[in-house]
């Protein structure tokens, strides 16, 4: 199995080298170090966000609401900054993280408690999440205007000549690694979706890594919302919306099967990557941006293609955890 | 669930009686829920109780509903389509670009549904021919089918449809009975047969509740599958083909987001999301359910967004009160 991984990986890194490298053909001085740093920044949030849906995927779950979430806690923390602007903004990047935690919480409880599918769950709550953000604003937007120098700054704030939005992917990133790779906990989530019955024998209980999974997806969802709202300067009941299904696109082309139990956080940060490179090649080779939906589209087809040929066993089919249930 | 337990079947002496069985049933329960909004709706605004109005009502979901039909019989198999809204936009789109060269109004309405069903197609050959698992699949034909709307038509639209065309979407067969709800009973009534009465429709249960079994038993899973695929987008395409008409113009966003207010449908119409059980009366109920929300809750003047906060919780709570009343009786019994 881990060779598998590797291989998707080197292919995925093949591809996106040899997109590079189409690009600067087409256009010379695309590659240089500033715009490799500039994707990088770009895909940040759907790097963040894909790995908190990683984790969900790999038990055999799905979080649709995500997006809705982020754009729920970004509401939240850009109403306040505007009404508070004196809160320091690491408190306001606390408060966002919790919001989407509880959100989280409140997914990851009905899919434990209840045993209600998650696809299930998380369809109403998106809808649900965003709805309150129109109650919350009173349907309003949170303008430019609004926010402090502060709010804005600290996802733009650059160290070592890179941006702070993409400090907080790295950093993300890493602890993600290590918590998959070498926590019982990160193990566990791998247990659950490779065989939901044995790790039921191990010792492991289901409901309550699900329910751990959705917290953190919750979780990063929030801090995300935080980072949309400084980085776009703008807090909408539009914000982010049908972003859910990119970010899930972004771990099936990384390799994360829906069956569950397969997958790594190199592999999904490829697969975000390789979304980023795409809506910021398109418009250095000339390509008008409305093609973009399309060859992600294109991408994900053969992205679920090449998994399913390396992947032979035969899986379940819509998320399917009857067996686990016993 | 932290301990394993083991299950015990009781197979009764008796069958219950076919009434209380029906009683209690899934529907029934729906009704309920959809006479007491009707009736609460009809306190609430003095405008709701009125012959057009209500008709007015029906355009809020026949087009969806007409979708979730063919969608619950595709989830009873154990599949999923979330590219329905995308198979709408492109259908649409080439319907305009047909318009274009000079199609006539039936040449339209035959494209419409043709790219409807090559959508479907191409969706079940990727996930039947292929084996790939459904959701992910449509996922990634959701953005490519909207995508080549986008590459077609950028930021412009396409207008000036014929007038013939205009009476899907618009006319009225008798009174205040539009061509539109008209079409979804037949549609509902055609779904009602296929999936309860025939032999195909019990083969889709065999194949929801066990793949291989029903395999074994000499059911074409595939070929089942694959039409279900086709018939969504069939339907899909008679939804394009309604919404174009009704709006007389095609933008590449047209119908986005539809695919969850599908499968929210099909879902709070008792069918299992896990496939292998739920009925049409169901979703047929669901479908008003859903139509007598927004319509009521527009009455009122509360804007689409907060109405979405009433059907995802909607959702969510007929779900979740069977099982939390499940629970509370199991507590009950220990």
């Amino acid at each position: 199995m881990r060779s598998i991984h590797r291989y998707h990986e080197f292919w995925l890194t093949l591809i996106i080298a040899l997109m590079v490298v189409g690009t600067t053909l087409r256009s010379p001085g695309f590659i240089s170090g500033q715009k490799m740093i500039e994707i990088f920044n770009d895909s940040s949030m759907l790097i963040i966000l894909a790995l908190g849906q990683m984790a969900v995927i790999l038990t055999r779950s799905i979080d649709l609401s995500m997006a809705s979430n982020l754009a729920l806690s970004g509401m939240i923390v850009a109403l306040i900054n505007a009404a508070y602007p004196e809160i320091p903004i690491p408190v306001l990047m606390l408060i966002a993280t919790s919001c989407g935690l509880l959100m989280g919480v409140f997914n990851g409880s009905l899919v434990w408690w209840l045993g209600i599918p998650s696809i299930v769950v998380t369809l109403g709550t998106l809808t649900i999440y965003r709805g309150i953000i129109f109650v919350l604003a009173g349907g309003k937007w949170v303008n430019a205007d609004a926010f402090t120098e502060n709010f804005i700054q600290y996802t733009r704030v650059e160290f070592l000549g890179i941006p702070a939005l993409s400090w907080y992917a790295i950093i993300i990133v890493l602890a993600f690694f290590i918590f998959m790779t070498r926590t019982s906990a990160g193990r566990s989530i791998y247990a659950i979706g490779i065989n939901p019955s044995a790790a039921l024998y191990t010792g492991i209980n289901i409901g309550k890594t699900q329910f751990m999974t959705f917290c953190i997806s919750g979780a990063l969802s929030g801090f995300c919302g935080y980072l949309w709202v400084s980085r776009y300067v703008i807090g909408s009941v539009e914000v982010a919306k049908g972003y859910e299904l990119i970010v899930v696109a972004a771990c099936v082309i990384g390799g994360i099967s829906i069956a569950g139990g397969v997958g790594t956080v190199i592999g999904t940060v490829l697969g975000a990557l390789f979304l980023g490179f795409i809506s910021n090649a398109l418009p250095v080779i000339g390509v008008s941006p409305f093609w973009q939906m399309a060859i992600s589209g294109g991408a994900i087809i053969l992205a679920v293609i090449i998994n399913a040929s390396s992947q032979t066993q035969g899986k379940r089919i819509i998320l399917k955890n009857r067996e686990a249930q016993s | 669930m932290s301990d394993v337990k083991t299950q015990t079947r009781h197979i009764a002496d008796r069958l219950e009686s076919p009434l209380k069985l029906a009683v209690f049933s899934w529907p029934s329960l729906l009704l309920v829920v959809a006479i007491a909004l009707f009736i609460l709706n009809s306190f609430m605004s003095p405008y709701f109780l009125s012959a057009w109005s209500l008709s007015d009502a029906t355009f809020n979901f026949t087009e969806k509903a007409i979708i979730a039909f063919a969608m619950a019989l595709l989830i009873i198999s154990g599949e999923i389509d979330l590219s329905v809204a995308a198979i709408i936009a492109l259908s649409s789109t080439i319907m305009g670009l047909c318009l274009q060269l000079g199609f006539g109004t039936s040449e339209l309405v035959l494209v419409g549904l043709f790219v409807g069903v090559l959508c479907g197609a191409f969706n079940g050959s990727l996930v039947v021919g292929l084996g790939l698992p459904s959701i992910v699949v449509t996922i990634g034909t959701m953005s490519f089918f909207r995508g080549i709307s986008f590459i077609i038509l950028g930021d412009q639209a396409f207008n000036g449809y014929p007038a013939e065309f205009a009476f899907f979407g618009q006319g009225y067969v008798w009174w205040v009975i539009s061509f539109e709800f008209v079409l979804f009973l037949i549609v509902a009534f055609a779904y009602f047969v296929l999936l309860h009465k025939t032999n195909f429709g019990r083969q889709i249960f065999v194949i929801g509740n066990n793949a291989t079994a029903a395999q074994f038993s000499g059911v074409r899973v595939k070929r089942v599958k694959f039409i279900l695929f086709c018939l969504v987008g069939l339907m899909s395409g008679i939804a394009a083909v309604l919404l174009t008409s009704r709006l007389g113009s095609t933008r590449p966003s047209i119908a986005q987001g539809w695919e969850l207010e599908v499968i929210t449908m099909v879902v709070l119409g008792g069918i299992s999301i896990l496939g292998g059980s739920g009925t049409i009366q169901g979703v047929f109920i669901a479908a008003f359910i859903m139509g007598l929300i927004s319509f009521g809750l527009g009455l009122l003047n509360v804007p689409g967004i907060v109405m979405s906060i009433f059907i995802g919780a909607l959702l969510i709570i007929v779900i979740a009160l069977p099982i939390i009343a499940g629970k509370i009786k199991n507590r009950l019994k220990a």
